[in-house]
């Protein structure tokens, strides 16, 4: 038995222990069960696998790249991919593999924005409408309701329209309509912290109101929360490709994938290439990122499997 | 939408028909209060264009009275509630203002343009709910079953990909190179103006006056974005269907009719598929309000002259009266089919009334 694999089995068995004696080993062995659960779902693996190959593309993609994303050359414009031009050449003769590549980065920039902003107005919400109970959670709650019952899309594109198109309204508008079915979760899990006897505990050694669902509520709604943002990632891709399709996204010459589709549609008959690469790129994303978050789940929020 | 649908407290004490008629208030109030929160959305949308609206009216070379007496007509001089006050009124009138663009009041616009719309999405539902719904029950009955994998990859992949890539793709294949559907459009041209608009949609409207060569035109027109549009509804109903019927599934009375003797395809159609289409109402509901919302990517791709793309083309060209217009009805419609869901819910679950 080599020395290396014997350290391995003395890790395992210390993630795995029933007992442990620090906080610390307790959130690792947790973690790698998790993991070992997870590595269980083939189709999660697959998943995970592509949303890190994006996120690598995204931080590389300068160094990935076979040519600049916005030189042009005007001789070999729309040209099928060949070993030079992997995936051919747009109109304006620019490398659609290398646009592609540093696409990426717009789209896994507007992704994480999205997520930055929804995420904590959504637990704030819903936390403060669970944990407060009473007229603030009425209150919060129709507004939320409200929200909800609203069209998503055609708001986000009125709101750009208003706005004015660019990636930054663009992730302004999605964020504005993507937040409540964050706060209803939040909310559902604070309902079923709140009265449980370690935050009477807490309660009673004087711990103030923000301090409890600062530091004992908002913990335990994060995981279901993050489940929820993989989820939507796939949608908030398709809706930003959509706008960015119709124009109201990212502003030529930046390269997105949504834009690249609408700049292809032209030669869509005789230049294939150009309009259905970008969507292979958008489509794989967004299934990497479901088959992700339902493996996720499994993991992490298994009673609403 | 509508909160729980459990008897609430007091419905003991007041007896059950005044129990019915507040409910009933409450959801009439919900709804109300939901439509006035969309108009305030929009309304401040409206507000927040960085084009003066006085300025696009007047032009920058406008003495300063004229440029005072225009905001004084617009009514931008009042405070920011009496302009909402206003613009509830004239919304609850059919008031959107004219659109820029096309020069008429914009509810004529919509009028004209919603029936294209409401075609299109129906078409696409149809095709979620008579492919969606089997391809659930049959993989829930198959679980773990190859075909269950297969529906559940469909639905996934329905989930993740880009509609108006899947519509040039579409086009690409069924129209450009195998000729299987028609190309954009609702109608070749040789085939327009033959049938007098009724409805406005075109396949009733054909099949109603006999019209049938033109009726042909209009389904190997409308096939693919229906198809495209359904996909998206497809995933889903498939998806919440298997759910549905699993759950069924592990009841105590399917096992109790299964001891009776009943054949699994009884058990299944008969016992089960009776639960599971009540919480179905809703999902249905929620992908047909989807469709039409969806629609604006698709029709832009399909050139169909829709709610969709009237919406878009009027973005484009920053019309805003258009684009809010439009977004308050796609709005009401929304509002509108959530609420007949709920009614239809607690119409079909006795627990619920």
């Amino acid at each position: 038995m080599s020395p290396g694999g014997d350290s391995m089995r003395k890790v395992r068995s210390w993630l795995l222990d029933e007992a442990p004696r620090s906080r610390l080993q307790a959130r690792l062995g947790r973690t790698y069960r998790g993991w070992l659960t997870f590595r269980r779902n083939p189709m999660a693996v697959l998943g995970l696998a592509i949303v890190s190959s994006l996120i690598v593309i995204a931080l590389i993609a300068p160094y990935l790249s076979p040519h600049s994303p916005f030189e042009q050359d005007l001789a070999r414009r729309l040209e099928p991919p060949s070993a030079g031009h992997w995936l051919g050449t747009d109109e304006l003769g620019r490398d659609i593999a290398s646009r592609i590549l540093h696409g990426a980065r717009t789209t896994l920039g507007m992704v994480l924005l999205v997520a930055i902003l929804v995420a904590p107005v959504g637990l704030l919400v819903g936390t403060a409408a669970g944990f407060l109970g009473g007229w603030v959670d009425g209150a919060l709650m129709r507004t939320t309701d409200i929200f909800l019952a609203f069209p998503r899309l055609i708001l986000a594109l009125a709101f750009v329209a208003a706005l004015g198109p660019g990636i930054e309204n663009a992730v302004i508008a999605i964020a504005f309509t993507a937040w409540p079915p964050y706060a209803r979760i939040a909310r559902a899990e604070t309902l079923t912290i709140r009265n449980s006897e370690f935050i009477a505990a807490v309660r009673l050694q004087g711990a103030s109101t923000a301090r409890i669902i600062w530091g004992h509520v908002v913990p335990l709604c994060t995981s279901s929360l993050i489940v929820r943002v993989t989820l939507d990632m796939a949608g908030i891709i398709l809706t930003a490709a959509g706008l960015g399709f119709l124009g109201l996204g990212a502003q030529p010459p930046l390269p997105e994938w949504g834009a690249m589709i609408s700049s292809g549609r032209k030669f869509l008959l005789d230049q294939w290439w150009v309009a259905t690469m970008p969507g292979v790129a958008i489509f794989v994303v967004s299934l990497g990122f479901n088959l992700f978050g339902d493996g996720l789940r499994d993991v992490l929020d298994p009673k609403h499997g | 939408m509508l909160g729980p649908l459990t008897r609430p407290w007091w419905a003991a004490r007041v007896g059950p028909s005044a129990a019915f008629l507040v409910a009933t208030l409450r959801v009439v109030s919900i709804v109300a209060l939901t439509f006035v929160g969309l108009l305030l959305v929009t309304f401040l949308i409206g507000r927040v264009v960085p084009v003066d609206p006085v300025l696009a009216a007047v032009g920058d070379r406008a003495p300063a009275e004229v440029y005072e007496r225009v905001r004084v007509e617009l009514g931008l001089h009042l405070p920011l509630h009496e302009q909402f006050r206003i613009y509830l009124t004239k919304v609850l009138h059919g008031d959107f203002g004219r659109s820029v663009l096309t020069a008429n009041p914009v509810l004529a616009d919509i009028r004209r343009v919603f029936p294209a719309t409401l075609e299109l999405a129906t078409l696409g539902t149809l095709v979620g709910v008579f492919l969606g719904i089997p391809a659930g029950v049959v993989a829930a009955t198959r679980q773990g079953r190859w075909i269950d994998h297969v529906v559940r990859v469909i639905g996934l992949l329905g989930y993740s990909v880009p509609v108006f890539w899947l519509g040039l793709m579409g086009l690409l294949l069924f129209y450009a190179h195998l000729g299987w559907a028609a190309g954009p459009g609702r109608l070749d041209v040789a085939f327009e103006d033959l049938v007098t608009p009724v409805t406005g949609v075109i396949l009733l409207d054909s099949a109603l006056q006999g019209e049938w060569s033109v009726f042909r035109n209009a389904f190997a027109h409308i096939v693919l974005p229906a198809a495209v549009l359904g996909s998206f509804s497809l995933a889903y109903i498939s998806r919440m269907t298997r759910s549905f019927m699993l759950e069924q599934l592990g009841q105590e009375y399917v096992t109790t009719a299964r001891v009776k003797g009943l054949s699994e395809q009884a058990v299944i159609w008969r016992h089960a598929m009776g639960n599971v289409l009540v919480p179905l109402i809703t999902v249905v509901a929620l992908s047909y309000a989807n469709l039409l919302e969806g629609s604006v990517l698709t029709e832009t791709v399909f050139a169909w002259p829709g709610l969709g793309m009237y919406i878009t083309n009027s973005l484009l060209s920053a019309d805003m009266n258009a684009v809010l217009g439009g977004t308050v009805v796609v709005g009401t419609v929304f509002i509108g089919l959530n609420l007949l869901s709920d009614l239809l819910y607690r119409a079909a679950d006795p627990r619920a009334r």
